[in-house]
């Protein structure tokens, strides 16, 4: 019997599953996944309490065959054969499909370093506990790559008073998705915390007690973690002949190349309104597109256009970033009590915002901005820089014009 | 059932919320835009979250990390991935000050 399968239990794949009963589905739905554990959320794994890796299952099994959902783990999806609408499995056994959802997620990009080898990946269960298992107070940790995991981590590693150096090849860390003022407090709470950069420089090689840099300099450490990024995993796709790119290209409603076969979360690129395909790789994105996908599986015609957002805890501290803010945008500060938010406008058209803050104490004002982003306004300028205007007034009397 | 003062009726903003930290339990405290005082127990069912810190929009509240959102009047959960409803508890205003029955 044939019905909906899904590649990927991670995310965006055990949330296709229950969204594909959610709206009525009511054919078998099978979720393949490569790891040897019910499926969990990846937030909490770089969040270790007592030093232990949570392991946070998003479901539990009895939820899964609640739902019907066939559940296989530890088996890769090696190869599709989309003209007969089969899919073959590491462990020989082939699925027929009549849907297919590639939520292959992606895998960290690795050095190339000589010593390259000695890094440890920070992407699944595993990675997290062997590192974890092996800092130790007193430690030095090494983290390759300043980005949003890698911060996560050195926050966490000096929480735990281990020694945290870190190397990224641009001139100052989360330049990619951080708008600039915040990557900048972020940095300057990171270096107050003690942590060491080194910025706008390469690696020479990793030995088995330190990192060399392009410019020689010896950075001494007893674990070194690799975090420099992560790359979709396309390789099923692209044997199969789907269109690929940075990513499983898709249109608007999360199609593949191939009409019967769909992609969402970390793996999929997504043809945007204006030209192009973007590729995000956010636990709520990986959600909301789960949503969409699963709904066109069964039969539905919905476009995805969900306003990207995540967030990213370090210390004390709450980012969260909704939109896509970009160097062109005019931003406009909005002091808080808490912290503080600023607002993007493109051609007076309000598209991004983002806030750092105490714990998640500006959660409510990101939300709201959200929702101030969708209702499509112009907003005064001067209303969004004050904060005695209350955003959920100005989007009550936006939504009322 | 112990009535426990909280604050005073002008301290919670309309839709809006407080926490409230009472004999080592954590609570959410909600005034409505009907005006009515509510109260839930608060952290968010799927992860220990502090739902004073999400947004109130008319009667629902939502998690400040993860979107799942609940009427808190009810405490039923409404939005995945929340899907243990919040328990509550009995809130009242007398003399323009809001209290709780925690007992």
């Amino acid at each position: 019997m044939s019905g909906m399968v899904i590649i990927g239990a991670g995310e965006a794949g055990t949330r296709a599953a229950f969204a594909l009963r959610e709206a009525g589905f009511t054919g078998s739905v099978t979720l393949v996944g490569t790891e040897p554990h019910l499926p969990y959320e990846r937030p909490p794994l770089s969040k270790p309490l007592d030093g232990l890796v949570r392991m946070k299952a998003i479901c539990s099994a009895e939820a899964l065959s609640a739902a019907g959902i066939d559940y296989l783990y530890g088996i890769s999806a090696t190869q599709i054969d989309a003209a007969r609408h089969n899919l073959l499995l590491g462990d020989g056994r082939t699925l027929s499909y009549d849907r297919l959802l590639l939520a292959t997620g992606a895998r960290p990009r690795r050095l190339t370093c000589p010593g390259a080898e000695r890094a440890l990946d920070f992407r699944t269960f595993a990675d997290a506990d062997a590192i974890f298992s092996r800092v130790m107070t007193g430690g030095t940790v090494v983290i390759i790559g300043g980005g949003l995991i890698g911060m996560e981590l050195a926050a966490v590693l000096r929480g735990k008073d281990i020694g945290v150096h870190v190397i990224e090849m641009a001139p100052k860390p989360l330049g990619r998705a951080v708008p600039p003022r915040f990557s900048a407090r972020l940095q300057a709470r990171h270096e107050e915390e003690g942590v060491h950069f080194h910025l706008g420089q390469g690696l020479a090689g990793i030995g088995p007690d330190s990192v060399v840099l392009a410019d020689g300099t010896v950075v001494p450490g007893d674990i070194v973690v690799s975090a420099i990024g992560v790359v979709p995993d396309i390789g099923i796709a692209e044997a199969a002949g789907l269109s690929v790119g940075n990513g499983i290209l898709t249109d608007a409603y999360l199609r593949t190349s191939d009409p019967h076969i769909f992609a969402a979360g970390d793996c999929a690129a997504v043809a945007q309104p204006g030209g192009g395909h973007i590729r995000f790789e956010s636990w709520c994105n990986a959600r909301s597109q789960a949503e969409t996908a699963a709904h066109n599986m069964a039969g539905a015609a919905e476009t995805f256009g969900a306003i990207p957002w995540f967030w990213s805890d370090q210390y004390d501290l709450g980012l969260q970033v909704t939109g896509l803010p970009q160097p062109g945008h005019r931003s406009i500060l909005r002091p808080l009590a808490q912290g503080e938010l600023e607002f993007y406008l493109e051609d007076g058209r309000l598209v991004a915002a983002a806030g750092l803050g105490a714990g998640n104490s500006l959660a409510k004002e990101i939300k709201l901005a959200e929702m101030l982003i969708a209702a499509g306004i112009n907003p005064d300028p001067a209303d969004l820089a004050d904060p005695a205007v209350n955003l959920k007034a100005l989007l009550k009397s936006a939504r009322a014009a | 059932m112990t009535w426990v003062p909280v604050c005073k009726f002008e301290d919670i903003e309309q839709e809006g919320a407080i926490r409230f930290d009472h004999g080592g339990r954590t609570y959410a405290i909600y005034r409505g835009p009907d005006d009515g005082i509510y109260c839930t127990a608060g952290l968010c069912t799927h992860e220990a979250i502090h739902l004073a810190d999400g947004l109130v929009m008319d009667f629902e509240v939502e998690c400040p990390k993860h979107s799942g959102a609940f009427d808190y009047r009810t405490g039923e959960a409404l939005r995945l991935p929340a899907c243990e409803n919040l328990k509550t508890y009995p809130a009242e205003v007398v003399d323009g000050e809001v209290r709780v029955a925690l007992g």
